[in-house]
């Protein structure tokens, strides 16, 4: 049977592949998008794979920065970035959480400094693992185990 | 070594040789201190002491060991008189301070409060207090207490009891105590156990702290007793309140059977969680360990302003 695309290929632009599934439309959040692009967005969910279900954003005609991407490792820690240039992968990253996560995670903790009002203050947490993610709050210490559903 | 200009705002930022470090030039500030000495090393220097919550022993102490130096103090004990009532953020009471003095200490009921105004201030912050976070000077001091009665901390039986959920005290001090290779007792109500985290911590460095709720058994070989206070607003109702309180007093009938230099530590205050009997025993630590807080914070502001005895 011939193989069909849930969406369709891409001339230019990012695939992110291998997204946790479930979590593609939090990976935008991360991103900003679409606030911060104008560009074309396909999103699958619950795509099958050789390795169980997974989530696919193409995103056209933008070239996504790999290290800006990395962040979403918190959410999607097995997604790669596939950088099309016409039709062709040209370049293959694999998500690496960074060390430090800054105003993406809101602190589980409601006295925390960090959820004050009217402080000119994002969040912030130290990762202190990353398999599984561990991260905590560099304000008040606490780590928070529901890290998807404190996505700001 | 060298503290000058550095923030203190959590006993996890320092390390076992910072925090020697500390202690032993806190013991040579004991006779500046107690009044017996005297040497202005913090001549011309202003401390904001800014306590956004109420505190005895930390604002006195800081506030006697400023002046002990030969430094002056401005500030507030409650922050109703001041701008924050008026809905300013703490990142621009902050600024002011920096602006005004050479040395900040904060106590603020937000967690994490001292570290975002570390981030505002050039000058160097002391956390007093963090709602139900840390109080590093207050762990300092503990620490400090220790190495001075038994002159060391490293393999001592340490029994911490009370409230150790909540307590703001125990969590660092737990810590603390893992750092040095102290051998921990935790002892408290079912319901105000140890969290799993500071549990988790103190295995990470090789001490695997006892959890019991009979203090009589853990009592018997502890070389240090940390009572905290059992707060009734932990408890739904006032009965279970006085029961638990009731199974955790420490008075003389309790210490027959302790060694004979356990010393008993607190906090303060305290309600009735120690009987003031025990207050005339050689057991009794704990007015001698709230006057450690001058010499360690004296060593603490001399030590962050550059100052040198």
């Amino acid at each position: 049977m011939k193989k069909e695309l849930k969406i369709p290929l891409i001339k230019n632009g990012s695939v992110i592949d291998h997204i946790t599934p479930g979590n593609a439309v939090k990976v935008l959040k991360i991103l900003g998008i679409p606030e911060t692009s104008s560009s074309i967005v396909s999103v699958a969910m619950n795509v099958k794979s050789k390795i169980g279900k997974k989530d696919i954003v193409k995103v056209e005609n933008r070239e996504l920065d790999p290290n800006e991407v990395d962040k979403i490792a918190l959410i999607a820690p097995k997604a790669t970035i596939n950088i099309i240039r016409d039709y062709k992968v040209t370049e293959k990253h694999k998500v690496k959480l960074p060390n430090e996560i800054i105003g993406i995670v809101k602190c589980s903790n409601p006295t925390c400094i960090s959820n004050a009002q009217r402080e000119p203050v994002k969040s912030r947490f130290k990762v202190i693992k990353k398999d599984p993610t561990e991260i905590k709050c560099y304000y008040c210490e606490r780590e928070p185990e529901d890290i998807a559903e404190r996505i700001i | 070594m060298n503290f000058t200009g550095k923030d203190i705002i959590s006993i996890k930022d320092f390390s076992k040789k910072e925090i020697n470090y500390i202690i032993e030039y806190a013991t040579k500030m004991v006779p500046y201190a107690k009044g017996e000495k005297y040497k202005d090393i913090l001549k011309g220097k202003v401390l904001s002491s800014l306590f956004f919550e109420p505190s005895t022993r930390t604002r006195l102490s800081f506030e006697s060991s400023m002046n002990r130096l030969g430094g002056k103090v401005i500030g507030f004990s409650d922050p109703s008189g001041t701008s924050q009532k008026k809905g300013e953020s703490l990142a621009d009471t902050i600024r002011m301070a920096d602006s005004y003095s050479d040395i900040i200490v904060i106590r603020h009921p937000q967690e994490g409060a001292a570290r975002l105004a570390g981030e505002f201030a050039e000058a160097p912050v002391l956390n007093a207090g963090d709602g139900a976070g840390r109080h590093p000077t207050q762990c300092l001091l503990d620490l400090f207490t220790i190495h001075t009665e038994k002159k060391k901390i490293e393999k001592n039986n340490i029994v911490l009891l009370g409230d150790l959920k909540y307590g703001r005290t125990v969590h660092s001090l737990a810590y603390a105590l893992a750092l040095y290779g102290a051998n921990l007792t935790f002892v408290s109500p079912a319901s105000l156990r140890m969290p799993k985290e500071v549990i988790n911590e103190c295995t990470e460095m090789g001490v695997e702290p006892t959890q019991t709720s009979n203090l009589e058994k853990a009592v018997k070989d502890a070389d240090v007793l940390y009572a905290t206070r059992i707060q009734k607003e932990r408890f739904p109702d006032a009965e279970e309140y006085n029961r638990v309180v009731g199974s955790y007093i420490i008075n003389n009938n309790l210490l027959e059977n302790a060694k004979k230099d356990l010393i008993i530590m607190h906090p303060l205050p305290r309600v009735t969680e120690i009987d003031p009997e025990v207050d005339k025993t050689p057991h009794a630590l704990y007015f001698k360990q709230a006057f450690n807080g001058v010499p360690i914070r004296m060593a603490l502001l001399s030590l962050v302003s550059g100052g040198t005895l």
